[in-house]
């Protein structure tokens, strides 16, 4: 192989001054630096890069327009497989994805797939939405609950097709965690609305503040008039330690903390309503991307210091290879091989500090990761004045009520089939994250993509057996 | 989208909307509530279905002006609109024919109190109702309220009206009089909850409260409504917000309510000098 370039990096704003503010931190490729990194690309005659993707798209194709200068057809041979390139090619963890499995990374630094990706479809939202060609109604409704990645993406792919499409969210703003969870300076809103704007251009109607489970049930969406019902309502339920101290006040979920800051705009207060506790001393429990994107909110509201506390290190850290280096270069001090046992309160009952015990790796668990054994003895305590606890999410039961026919794993979710997105309930399926438990971006909107094309082939031919167990 | 079909003053401080939501009032049951925005920045408060008419399609609210988002609300009128409504949220009460019932209401919370007393009256209960505010203007509903209860008492902490008392005066009074009570209902600040419990639990007589603890989305994602229970943590807003009264960490709820207060203060202070410069003409109060 001959001699690489470097890979381009992506300007971004200087560490110090994005540390307290909410714009976005990546700023973007410049079309030299786009052409550059995209003439890297060795435009292999069998693309690795493709399979690491799990919506396939035709990577080299729109690598090889963006540098012949067709910008369009960029945008064709990306959109032909992701539907939401500008939000994947900002939050999709590319490093164990795409970039993974490109062959330059094997000697070299990969292709920088993800920052082309967002090149190309920022160029595209520049220019307006286009008004993309629908088939002709074919007098089929489908039920699409839940407005996340996977439901927009089953349901722009339905609309596509002919069908008409009705997605019922909970909240008052659709895009589900893309717009209460991953904050402005990650994903500005915009774009969130941008691509939300492009999937009611294909005619998809979206109910908000409908809670399925409350306002109606499955059964009586199928009951009245929906021929298929997606759930897309993905893993929201907060979880927490069950240590002492874990309501004094100054205790947050994650969830709590990142939709009062990103959904409510509690870091605009008070020109908006909605209030947030600002830390001085903040402790953020977990390494996953909730973990960074809560950690790097309490920074921008005006903390001291942060603190990420993470049982494990920094290997096993789930968080996007981009974000904790951001993290780290914001200032964000890591405690691995850490976990906090208690939660310490003052009398009127507010945070004052956390008890820490250190850790250390054991044989691998259910996971594959080393597992975190504690160090008897070794406990220590911080002093705080906030603690978020970023720890996962379970899927939501509430889409569930009165329907026990929709059969659930033990850990909440919804047991459906791989490929189809079935459930065990006829004309019911189910994709994202409330399938598989919290996962990503690109995989939510692959499952929904897998769905909207099997609710297509049930539909047209419903004579087929339901059930089928995987295949895979 | 939510419009507002009839409001009516029951207060200085209190008053009644009638929204256009059908489908959640289709929907609604006693014990339940709805999140409501004023408008694009606003916050998502909670706030009890204090009836509903399904033919119509219209909710009741009833709330008091205590913050900056509740007296924004107040100001608005009929023809107006929610920017959103969402709802209905929490379990319904759990009506059964217990026998004999207490319910009581404390200020605002005689509103969410009506619907539970009527239900509980339809379903067989001899329904004996205690209502209270802190003064005569702060008291309604006093005739509704008696044309679904059996007997009905009437106090003022001020005795400005009926009777001065506190409500947990009369409850005791109805607990010691050797009458077999099956269950009480109250619904008030968490202070006036808290101390009906406390008035309960000697007499062994299950007491059901309906908690108003902090909330954001209203469905189980957040936790800002956590309290414990039976030493339990619990989310108000898909476990209750109806709770067993002697079981309730009192306490940790107060706490957890105060914890923006002075973010609250903050927010009340700006609305009330940007709206006395909008409009200087407006009558206080
Ligand atoms: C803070 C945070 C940061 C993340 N960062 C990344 C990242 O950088 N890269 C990445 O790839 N992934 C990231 N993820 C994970 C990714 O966002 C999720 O995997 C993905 O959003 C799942 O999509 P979904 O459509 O299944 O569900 P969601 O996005 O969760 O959407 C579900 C929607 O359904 C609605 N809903 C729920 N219940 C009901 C109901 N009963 N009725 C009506 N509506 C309902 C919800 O309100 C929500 O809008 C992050 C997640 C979080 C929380
Ligand atoms: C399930 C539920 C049902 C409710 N039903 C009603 C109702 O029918 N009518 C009604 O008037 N109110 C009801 N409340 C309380 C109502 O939601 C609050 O009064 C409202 O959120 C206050 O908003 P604000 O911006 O006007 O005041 P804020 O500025 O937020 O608060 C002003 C003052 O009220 C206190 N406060 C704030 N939030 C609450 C709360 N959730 N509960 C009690 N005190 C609070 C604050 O500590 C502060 O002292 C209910 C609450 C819950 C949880
Ligand atoms: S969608 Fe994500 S994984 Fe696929 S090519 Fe784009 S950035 Fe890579
Ligand atoms: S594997 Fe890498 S170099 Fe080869 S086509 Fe894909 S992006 Fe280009
Ligand atoms: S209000 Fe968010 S979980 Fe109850």
């Amino acid at each position: 192989m001959a001699k690489v370039a470097p890979r381009n990096e992506m300007p971004r704003q200087d560490p110090k001054v994005r540390a307290r503010n909410f714009n976005e931190v990546a700023l973007g490729y410049s079309h030299e630096l786009a052409v550059a990194e995209a003439n890297r690309c060795l435009q292999c005659k069998k693309p690795t890069c493709i399979d690491g993707c799990p919506v396939q798209v035709r990577i080299p194709e729109f690598i090889l327009a963006l540098r012949e200068g067709d910008m369009w057809g960029a945008v064709t041979a990306l959109k032909d497989k992701n539907n939401l390139p500008a939000i994947c090619g900002r939050v999709c963890p590319q490093e164990t994805q795409c970039e993974a499995s490109c062959v330059l990374g094997k000697k070299f630094e990969p292709v920088a797939i993800g920052r082309l990706e967002r090149y190309v479809a920022d160029w595209e939202i520049a220019q307006g939405v286009r008004t993309p060609t629908v088939a002709p109604p074919n007098g089929k409704s489908v039920a699409v609950i839940g407005s996340g990645p996977a439901g927009l993406t089953c349901a722009g792919d339905l609309a596509k097709m002919g069908y008409k499409v009705t997605i019922f969210e909970s909240l008052h703003a659709p895009g589900g965690v893309l717009i209460y969870g991953i904050p402005e300076f990650r994903l500005p809103k915009h774009i969130v609305a941008t691509e939300v704007k492009y999937v009611q251009s294909l005619g998809v109607e979206i109910k908000l503040n409908t809670v399925v489970g409350k306002l109606y049930t499955v059964d009586e969406l199928l009951a009245n008039g929906y021929d298929a019902v997606f759930l897309g309502t993905g893993a929201g339920l907060p979880m927490f330690m069950n240590i002492p101290g874990e309501n004094y006040n100054g205790v947050y979920s994650a969830n709590e903390f990142l939709t009062r800051v990103n959904l409510m705009k509690a870091y605009l207060f008070p020109e908006y309503d909605t209030p947030i506790m600002i830390g001085r001393r903040v402790a953020v429990i977990g390494a996953g991307n909730v973990a960074m994107d809560a950690a790097r909110c309490a920074l921008r509201l005006g903390a001291d210091e942060v603190h990420i506390i993470y049982r494990r290190t920094k290997a096993e850290a789930p968080a996007r290879a981009e974000e904790l280096a951001n993290a780290e270069e914001e200032g964000i001090q890591f405690h691995y091989l850490t976990t906090p046992v208690e939660v310490l309160g003052t009398e009127k009952g507010w945070v004052r500090g956390i008890r820490l015990q250190k850790q250390q790796l054991g044989e691998p668990d259910a996971s594959g990761r080393p597992r975190p054994v504690p160090i008897p003895g070794s406990e220590y305590d911080m002093e705080v004045d906030m603690v978020i606890m970023a720890l996962g999410t379970r899927p939501n039961p509430m889409v569930f009520t009165d329907t026990p026919d929709l059969e659930r794993t033990k850990h909440g979710t919804v047991v459906a089939n791989e490929e189809t997105g079935r459930t065990k309930k006829p004309r019911v399926w189910a994709g994202g994250d409330i399938v598989t438990g919290a996962a990503t971006v690109i995989s939510a909107m692959g499952a929904g993509k897998r769905a909207a094309a099997d609710i297509d082939a049930y539909l047209q031919n419903p004579d087929q057996p339901w059930w089928v167990e995987n295949t895979k | 989208m939510y419009r507002i079909t009839a409001k009516e003053v029951l207060a200085p401080v209190t008053k009644l909307f009638k929204v256009y939501a059908p489908e959640v009032a289709r929907k609604a049951k006693a014990g339940q509530f709805v999140i409501v925005r004023v408008d694009e920045k606003g916050e998502r408060i909670p706030l009890t279905i204090a009836d509903y008419d399904r033919e119509s399609g219209e909710l009741t609210i009833v709330f008091q002006e205590v913050g900056k988002t509740t007296k924004q609300l107040g100001k608005m009128n009929v023809g107006d609109e929610l920017a959103s409504l969402t709802g209905p949220l929490g379990r319904p009460t759990e009506i059964e024919n217990y026998g004999t019932v207490i319910c009581v209401g404390g200020g605002v919370g005689i509103a969410p109190i009506y619907p539970i007393a009527r239900d509980l009256r339809a379903a067989g209960n001899t329904v004996i109702s205690i209502i209270g505010a802190r003064n005569k203007e702060l008291l309604f509903w006093e005739e509704k309220m008696r044309s679904v209860s059996d007997e009905l008492i009437v106090c003022t902490d001020d005795g400005s009206y009926a009777r001065k008392a506190l409500v947990t005066e009369p409850l005791k009074e109805v607990l010691e009089s050797g009458r077999k009570i099956d269950i009480v209902w109250a619904i008030g600040p968490a202070i006036m909850m808290k101390f009906c419990s406390l008035t309960t639990k000697p007499f062994g007589v299950k007491t059901i409260v309906s908690l108003n603890s902090i909330m954001v989305d209203g469905t189980g994602m957040c936790g800002a409504c956590r309290v414990e229970v039976g030493g339990k943590t619990r989310f108000v807003c898909v476990d209750g917000p109806e709770f067993d009264g002697h079981e309730v960490d009192w306490n940790l709820l107060l706490e957890r309510q105060r914890i923006y207060l002075e973010q609250e203060k903050r927010a009340l202070e700006k609305f009330e000098r940007e709206h006395q410069q909008a409009c200087p003409c407006e009558e206080v109060g």
